[in-house]
């Protein structure tokens, strides 16, 4: 076996190992599986692993032969269904929960080869952005373990980060994986609203919840992209990608027409975060492209719309943990009792806020007033991007405010906290593909460079950050972790 | 803005969440400070804009009516807590 780190190693390059025969699948399963032994126990990006179970299925395609991505390992945020395999979504009320079928995506990941390596750490049901609120504790940031890997996909994020896994899966609703890609020094893509399935993925809010790659390069972000990207009609959502998947090659932007919306970046962002910002928008100036400025005059009304939208369709998806069917169960002397005692001892302090949030904004009396205006907002902040999109063909954002922060820092603050998602939600309202590149560091802490486009643009998304990927050359390896080998 | 305890038990009561006392008086202060937040929103005119309810333009269809395998009884009963031979236990209704 060849010596080599799976630290920075694309999901591009292990299919080039396996193809070249220098590795077969089953040590590259290995490598990773021995990675996170060692490593895991204080990263705490994985909620699952079955070596066992991973080794078997490395050696299937050992055995049968394989192409393309075969064999090549990935990990799994735990709010997709596995069958047979634990899937809590972060909380104490799917404990010991092992669905009876596998989700879409993870079908998809089977059928194109994929080993899959376990299931990552998240929020409680992807309600966070640190994965401080995960019932079975925090993960770590590779780059600073003092601070949080971002969330609620932080497992899948970090795992990536750290180099035990090539490639993940997470979901964004308003953040979930622009954000920990950001923090982490990661590329995430949450794609068009519509273009992933989301058959067999644990609901949070069923019209922003979207299904979406991280890896550490862009082309490996459209690979797994194209893996997942498909219509399924067991998701009535779902409408699959508009066009064929390219994997980018181009290095300059000649042609394109980028827009920044200074608008957005007039209050509290860190100074470190809008340098890097300015550095990125000027080599996009110098590969080709013609930026220009634009404004989402209705974008600041995001983070309230969004805080009633999601919690409101929260509390309605999440009125099915009962203890009745699955997950388990406190008793009581009637069944209202037992119902309230299960959700009372199986949901953590942000779920119970968001259920209540949730549900208040859509009792009697209230409905308009909250949920109702809140989809109006959300019309307006459409029709901002409409007009952005008639003159420009992407937009370009710091994907968060700030750096990565410290553990504690907002957990007791939850509009703090909220605040941290407020580059990312509007995407999530619009139905927008966004993708997150790391531009750089602030403070030794990686920061993301968001692309925003049309409806179904993921190609174009793609074309960008990987031409603004290689002009910036990032190392995505932390230096804490170089000279660290397998 | 500030929500009364009772109103804090009677949502929590919709939700089928049980709350202990501390618990109530918590909630109560952050959905206030929380919606305190949001609540910017509803000063706004907006009674000539439509809603948006789904971000994609879908309109509806309808599946073809043909049986397909569905989950057995096991399968079904396979993570329940208390499962019955063909069926959910569940304790007595309205006791």
């Amino acid at each position: 076996m060849a010596t080599f780190s799976t630290l920075g190693l694309t999901a591009e390059r292990a299919a080039a190992l396996l193809d070249a025969r220098e590795l077969s699948c089953e040590e590259l399963a290995a490598a990773y599986l021995e990675r996170i032994a060692a490593d895991d126990p204080a990263l705490h990006a994985f909620l699952h692993v079955d070596p066992e179970r991973t080794l078997e299925a490395a050696r299937r395609h050992d055995a049968s032969g394989r192409s393309g991505f075969a064999g090549v390992p990935i990990a799994l945020k735990d709010l997709f269904c596995t069958r047979g395999v634990p899937t809590t979504a972060g909380s104490r009320i799917l404990e010991g929960y092992r669905p009876v079928h596998d989700g879409d995506v993870v079908e998809r990941c089977q059928d194109a080869g994929l080993v899959s390596l376990g299931k990552t750490n998240m929020d409680e049901f992807a309600m966070g952005s640190s994965t401080e609120h995960s019932a079975y504790g925090p993960t770590r940031n590779p780059w600073d373990p003092e601070t949080v890997p971002g969330g609620s996909s932080g497992g899948s994020a970090a795992a990536v980060a750290a180099g035990l896994a090539p490639w993940s899966l997470g979901t964004d609703t308003g953040g979930s994986i622009r954000q920990p890609a950001a923090f982490t020094g990661t590329v995430g893509l949450k794609p068009t609203y519509g273009a992933v399935s989301r058959y067999g993925v644990v609901a949070f809010a069923s019209s922003l919840d979207q299904v979406g790659p991280f890896a550490l390069t862009v082309r490996d972000v459209a690979a797994l992209y194209a893996i997942v990207a498909a219509d399924d009609p067991r998701d009535t959502t779902n409408v699959g990608p508009a066009e064929a998947v390219v994997r980018p090659e181009g290095e300059d932007l000649r042609g394109l027409r980028l827009a920044v919306p200074r608008d957005q970046l007039t209050v509290g962002v860190d100074a470190g975060v809008l340098e890097r910002f300015e550095e990125a928008v000027a080599l996009a100036v110098s590969l080709g492209a013609e930026v220009g400025e634009c404004t989402l005059p209705h974008a600041s009304h995001g983070l309230a719309a969004y805080y009633l939208i999601a919690p409101a369709e929260a509390s309605a998806n999440l009125a099915r943990y009962d203890g009745v069917r699955y997950g388990p169960r406190t008793d009581g002397p009637d069944v209202q009792a037992m119902y309230e005692a299960t959700r009372h001892d199986g949901f953590g302090p942000e779920v119970k806020r968001r259920i209540m949030i949730g549900a208040y904004a859509l009792s009697a009396g209230y409905y308009d007033a909250y949920y109702g205006q809140a989809q109006r907002v959300r019309t307006l902040i459409r029709r901002d991007f409409d007009v952005a999109f008639a003159d420009y063909d992407a937009l370009l954002l710091p994907t968060t405010p700030t750096p990565a922060f410290r553990f504690g820092a907002k957990l007791d603050d939850p509009l703090a906290m909220y605040a941290n998602d407020v580059f990312t939600l509007p995407a999530n309202l619009a139905g927008l593909p966004g993708l997150s590149i790391p531009m750089g560091t602030s403070d030794g802490l990686p920061v993301g460079l968001q692309i925003v486009g049309p409806a179904f643009s993921e190609n174009r998304l793609f074309a960008v950050g990987h031409a603004l990927e290689r002009a910036i050359g990032f190392d995505p390896v932390p230096p804490r972790l170089q000279g660290v080998t397998s | 803005m500030a929500l009364t305890e009772q109103e804090i038990r009677h949502v929590a009561r919709l939700a089928r969440l049980g709350l202990r006392d501390d618990e109530v008086e918590r909630l109560g202060a952050e959905l206030s400070s929380i919606l305190a937040h949001v609540s910017a929103i509803s000063a706004l005119d907006l009674d000539d804009v439509p809603p948006t309810s789904h971000p994609l333009d879908l309109t509806n269809v309808l599946a073809d009516d043909e049986p397909r395998p569905c989950l057995s009884t096991e399968e079904a009963l396979l993570n329940a807590p208390d499962p019955a031979p063909e069926g959910f236990r569940v304790p007595p209704i309205g006791a």
